[in-house]
């Protein structure tokens, strides 16, 4: 072994400082090739055999990608078709360096066994490390780099070549200069393009190829739509003297001219800025990191509540922008006006890949079309592809490669196709992608660290544990559920007290911190319920089978076990892992029948009744401290057997068990909450729901004050009692609109680490703490909660990132984003389903009431389906009404009509499919009849009963 | 920008050594004729300077002295150019204190005092470049030191750092090593009968780990400890090759 040291120079944060390391250079890196003799490595991951079908190399060889062809054309690499490939350690680290998500895609592809992708360490190796020289850059000493790597592998390998087409190595960078240097010293060296198009046999990959400078060259005209995006180093100054504001960008839904950027100040005081027009857009996608210049005072606006998209063909770039904008142009009240800005620079693109749509070019030869991202805030985006016909029709996934100044759209390539439009199953993998959900089956790491089955509980399982196998437990769920997480049991005791258990699944049991199965669930944070479709956090072996509390097989449990007395009040608590014997796994419907069957008198029955009349005083309790009880419809689909296509839509109904099991879940929570509290001050994760800032309740005081109906929101009590009396004669659906309303006010209730803050206050329930025990097998949260529990109980052990509070912090942090976004995913299915259920019926009649009021359009609520929908006044294809709007009611005026809040109205619904990519449930007026404007009654096709025999 | 990575999956570190590799070791004995005992010690990029005087009558305050045994005084210090920004470093800061003391107890548990009552050995070490383990590289200067001086020694003191990264220990951390995060563990054995003269670890490690790295560390100290056997055999070869014309 070979030792020597170099020194490098490096600063740091203004100061200049000599920082010297030692770099030890070895002779025992091997190349990795299973052609090699000489190497004594174990075995090569580079095959012998590397024949990839291309006409510019014939011969089989080993690719080495330079840093801009990995960063740039990621996609391509991990096709399946390229293979062999050596990655550099100078490229590894520079891309490390430039972008992570990158980084993260190539490590993946490391680790892939089929890809054979090597990492060659150079810069430790003797013969391939090279010294910085005296005027050369960074840039320039590792693309020197790369080629005398690329130099040593095509010299090593030649010497185990037995014949003349021997292996070979094919360097691939864009830059012209390291192309040129490479071959004056006599190295084969393509570019990306020239090589991927050589591959005869794949001619799909061209299109994932990431459009390089010059090509954008060609596609932007002459003139400059955009400013040009001032350099880094000026942000920077800016943002120090004040006159830049760095924020992140979010474009509006509703309007593509019209964006905000959140700008983060410090503490609580955090501001938006408004955004409005494609000049002061310039450029910047939803997510980027902005920098923002505030304008002068008098060219302030108010935001637009005006519907905008962008829609039709593709505009040619000379094209007229005024028109568009013209509707912007409202002179608004100068109350109303806010902080307005324009972007100046953007400081970090945030950039996915997007699924959406091709819509495809006019011109039948034309390879340049534009592409529809299915989320409304991401601008279109121009890719270059010659199989649009195929595409036509398919939900795709583009990336973005940039967008040049002269460009009303910005570039990019397409990635890979996820099926036909409408499809179910495509759907699905949209409204997943589209909300970060992670869906990929479990990794073969991650199942290794699955119990080996068949599964029986050991005597060394049981040392920690209490036997409670001879309890009557049973749990309730809904129909059909196979991840039963809670069970519970209620008995007498001698002294006349009652003894109620609530028995969790054990999932900490299995999953152990820190193992790939853990950090699997941590990142997916929490299980996703889609219409008839489930993605799971924990496999399901798990899920379904060893932690699920099923009815007579034994299971290992996480109990609560409070001594009560019959006015429900806790006489004592105490926790234990326990195991555990259901007797049965009830519907809440067969609970209910059970209890209001005075025939039945058995154990689980009589356990049952006890539960229920404890539950009842519990939310008496409950509601007289304030706790509020919001409204928000939740539908079912009736989905049949077969097609899995929803056939009938139901609310749901709400039972009284529904209500006990809930009672003792919520007391768990909160008794588990105070434990690890008092326990772990510093490190427990809770669960905080803030009360909402008074603003909020604008809409609701303003709706309830149109039907004359008070509403105090000074405190969560204050607001239940004042939902409970608010009643309207004549109109028994007014409280559970006022409640849906309600809703909407409140904040989103987030998890937290308690050494991080303060506020523990749950304002929805009326609760000083709480927290999540009692869904493990769906939750991430609910599982560290048990880890503390259990470390609290003394029944197992801690490890250091469970006491880390920023650690946790973190974790918080990801299991907020994820249930997020599952919430919305849901509703995006829901959404999905009702799609397909008014593609099946046809159009439909209803009554609805109107939720909100806009500038230009009502949104209508329809109780029977709890579908909400928007009704526009101002189609294009039609002679727009005379709109007058009254924010103070708010209310408005079409023609001679007053749409107010909670109006009743008429409408009906169709489905709209004329935009395949968005299709939308279409409403339209039918009562009040407003001349021009409502529609006539359309002749309800009769429910097509045949619809069923159809398939 | 992303923090520095520590171990690569290929399992080099951030200057190309595997986990287990310690940096280039080089010393040299009897640098000072003054002094009784002296020697240089490098490790990777982390110099020490070490002296050693005695055993003599016991100066200052003559309460000090031990009946039974040798009073050990040691003294640590850094020089002002030994880190990348000239720093004044006044005498007996905390730090240096008590440094100045764990070499202490290192070498109370090593030398054979009871040999020398009443009287005081003083082992000065000054760190002329640091690069990470300064305690280590000072622990291995002063052996050589004290070796050189003559003074008897139950076995050779071999110190060493360890690191713990991605559930695997690294020995001997070098600076960037050090300031990157990593909970790392200070150990100086006696290696021949494999008994601990100073375990030392400020930083947080889940205790199931602790096993691992105090091994990590010992077959570390163990490695140290064979390459300053090389330097004292071959500093008595030259000596006595000198000697013996």
């Amino acid at each position: 072994m070979l030792k020597s040291k170099t020194f490098v120079k490096k600063t740091r944060s203004g100061k200049v400082m000599k920082i010297v390391r030692e770099h030890y250079l070895r002779d025992d890196i091997w190349c990795g090739s299973e052609v090699c003799s000489e190497c004594k490595q174990e075995s090569g991951v580079l095959q012998k055999d590397a024949c990839i079908e291309s006409n510019l190399c014939s011969y089989p060889h080993y690719l080495i990608p330079d840093t801009n062809v990995v960063l740039h054309q990621i996609d391509v690499l991990e096709d399946p078709v390229i293979r062999n490939v050596i990655i550099l350690q100078t490229v590894l680290q520079e891309v490390r360096h430039r972008s992570a998500p990158v980084y993260k895609r190539l490590k993946d592809m490391l680790h892939e066994k089929e890809k054979h992708f090597y990492t060659f360490t150079n810069e430790h190796h003797r013969e391939t490390f090279i010294e910085r020289e005296p005027g050369e850059s960074a840039n320039d000493r590792n693309d020197r780099a790369i080629r005398v790597a690329a130099k040593w592998y095509s010299q090593h390998l030649k010497t185990f070549a037995s014949h003349e087409d021997g292996l070979k190595v094919v360097l691939l960078t864009n830059d012209q200069g390291n192309k040129q240097k490479a071959e004056e010293s006599g190295l084969l060296v393509y570019k990306c393009e020239e090589y991927v198009k050589s591959l005869i046999a794949n001619p799909e990959l061209v299109d994932r190829l990431a459009l390089s400078d010059d090509d954008k060259n060609e596609i932007t005209s002459a003139k400059l739509l955009f400013p040009e995006h001032l350099p880094l180093s000026r942000i920077q100054a800016g943002i120090k003297s004040g006159c830049f504001l760095q924020g992140t960008f979010r474009a509006s839904r509703d309007n593509y001219l019209e964006a905000t950027v959140f700008v983060q100040g410090e503490g609580e005081d955090s501001t938006e800025v408004l955004i409005q027009g494609l000049q002061n857009l310039n450029r910047a996608v939803h997510q980027d990191v902005v920098a923002v210049q505030l304008l002068p005072r008098n060219e302030w606006v108010a935001p637009t509540s005006v519907v905008l998209q962008d829609e039709g063909i593709a505009k040619d770039d000379d094209d007229n922008e005024e028109e568009e904008e013209k509707a912007l142009k409202v002179t608004a009240a100068e109350a109303a006006r806010r902080s307005t800005g324009k972007i100046v620079g953007i400081i970090k693109r945030n950039w996915r890949p997007f699924c959406g749509m091709l819509n495809v070019s006019q011109i039948k030869e034309s390879t340049r079309h534009l592409f529809t991202p299915a989320d409304r805030r991401i601008p279109r985006i121009r890719i270059e592809t010659r199989q649009a016909s195929t595409l036509a029709g398919q939900r795709i996934i583009v990336a973005i490669d940039g967008w040049p100044k002269g460009s009303r759209y910005p570039n990019g390539h397409f990635v890979r196709s996820l099926g036909g439009a409408g499809e179910k199953e495509t759907e699905e993998e949209v409204l997943l992608l589209e909300h970060d959900v992670p869906h990929q089956a479990f990794s073969q790491a991650v199942l290794s660290f699955l119990p080996k089955m068949p599964w029986a509980i050991t005597p060394e399982d049981m040392v920690m544990r209490e036997d409670l196998r001879q309890l009557t437990v049973c749990s309730v769920d809904p129909p059909g559920c196979t991840d039963i997480d809670d069970a519970l049991h209620c008995r007498d005791l001698e002294n006349g007290n009652l003894e109620v258990g609530v028995h969790i699944a054990d999932v900490s049991h299995f999953i152990r911190p820190g193992n790939a199965l853990d950090k699997e669930a941590a990142s997916r944070g929490t299980t996703v319920y889609l219409c008839g479709k489930r993605i799971d956090m924990v496999p399901a072996l798990l899920s379904s089978d060893l932690c699920s509390l099923r009815s007579n097989v034994e299971r290992l449990a996480f109990s609560c076990i409070w001594e009560m007395n019959h006015d429900a009040e806790i006489l004592k608590t105490r926790f234990t892992k326990s195991v555990i014997n259901s007797k049965a796994s009830l519907t809440y419907a067969e609970a209910q029948m059970r209890i209001d069957d005075t025939a039945k008198n058995d154990d689980i029955t009589k356990s049952l009744r006890g539960l229920n009349k404890l539950a009842k005083i519990l939310k008496q309790k409950r509601i007289e401290k304030g706790a509020l009880t919001l409204s928000s419809i939740e539908v079912r689909f009736h989905m049949d057997s077969e097609t899995h296509d929803p056939i009938d839509l139901q609310t749901k109904e709400l039972m009284e068990t529904n209500s006990m099991v809930e009672e003792f879940m919520l007391l768990a929570n909160i008794s588990v909450a105070q434990k690890i509290y008092d326990e772990f001050s510093e490190c427990a994760l809770l669960r905080k729901h803030p009360a909402p800032p008074p603003s909020n309740y604008d809409i609701l005081l303003k709706a309830a004050k149109s039907k004359d109906v008070e509403i105090y929101t000074d405190s969560a009590k204050a607001l239940a009692d004042s939902l409970d009396v608010a009643k309207v004669d004549g109109f028994p659906y007014f409280n559970t609109l006022l409640r849906i309303l309600a809703t909407r006010c409140m904040m989103q209730a987030v998890y937290f680490c308690s050494g991080m803050d303060s506020d523990f206050h749950h304002y929805g329930l009326a609760s000083p703490i709480y927290t999540h025990f009692t869904s493990p097998i769906r939750r991430y949260a609910d599982i560290i909660v048990h880890r503390l529990l259990a470390v609290a109980i003394g029944a197992d052990s801690t490890y250091p990132e469970l006491m880390d509070k920023h650690k946790q912090s973190a974790l918080c942090n990801n299991l907020n984003y994820r249930h997020k976004m599952a919430q919305y995913a849901q509703r995006a299915s829901v959404a999905f389903h009702t799609q397909l259920f008014f593609k099946s019926r046809g159009i439909l009649n209803e009554d609805g009431y109107i939720l909100f009021v806009k500038k230009n359009a009502i949104i209508v609520l329809i109780p029977k389906f709890g579908l909400e929908g928007t009704v526009f006044f101002d189609t294009k294809d039609k002679t727009i009404p005379k709109l007058v709007f009254d924010e103070e009611g708010p209310t408005l005026n079409v023609e001679q009509h007053t749409f107010r809040i909670f109006d009743k109205v008429k409408v009906t619904i169709r489905l709209d499919d004329s935009n395949i990519q968005h299709q939308k449930i279409r409403m339209a007026l039918i009562n009040p009849v407003i001349p021009g404007v409502s529609v006539p009654v359309p002749d309800v096709e009769p429910q097509a009963k045949k619809q069923k025999l159809d398939h | 920008m992303a923090g520095l990575e520590l171990l690569s999956d290929q399992g080099y570190r951030l200057d190309g050594r595997k986990a287990t590799e310690l940096r280039k070791v080089q010393a040299r004995m009897g640098v000072f004729a003054q002094a009784d005992g002296s020697a240089y010690l490098e490790q990777g990029n982390t110099k020490a300077l070490a002296v050693v005087y005695g055993p003599h009558e016991m100066r200052g305050s003559r309460s000090r002295t031990l009946h039974d045994r040798a009073v050990i005084n040691c003294q640590y210090s850094m020089a002002t150019f030994s880190t990348a920004e000239r720093k004044r470093r006044p005498h007996g800061d905390r730090k240096s204190t008590e440094m100045s003391l764990h070499l202490k107890q290192t070498f109370e548990a090593a030398v054979m005092t009871q040999l020398y009552p009443r009287s005081q050995i003083d082992i000065y070490v000054k760190i002329l470049q640091s690069d990470g383990g300064n305690y280590s590289v000072c622990v291995n200067a002063a052996t050589l030191a004290v070796i050189d001086a003559g003074i008897p020694m139950r076995d050779y003191v071999c110190a060493c750092t360890v690191g713990f990264v991605d559930e695997t220990p690294l020995a001997d951390l070098c600076y960037a090593e050090e300031s990157g995060g990593v909970s790392s563990l200070a150990l100086a054995l006696l290696p021949r009968g494999g008994q601990i003269a100073l375990l030392q670890m400020d930083a947080r490690l889940h205790q199931d780990h602790l096993e691992t790295l105090i091994e990590a560390a010992m077959t570390a100290c163990k490695g140290v400890s064979k390459v300053l056997d090389d330097v004292v055999r071959q500093h008595l070869q030259e000596v006595s090759m000198l000697t013996g014309e």
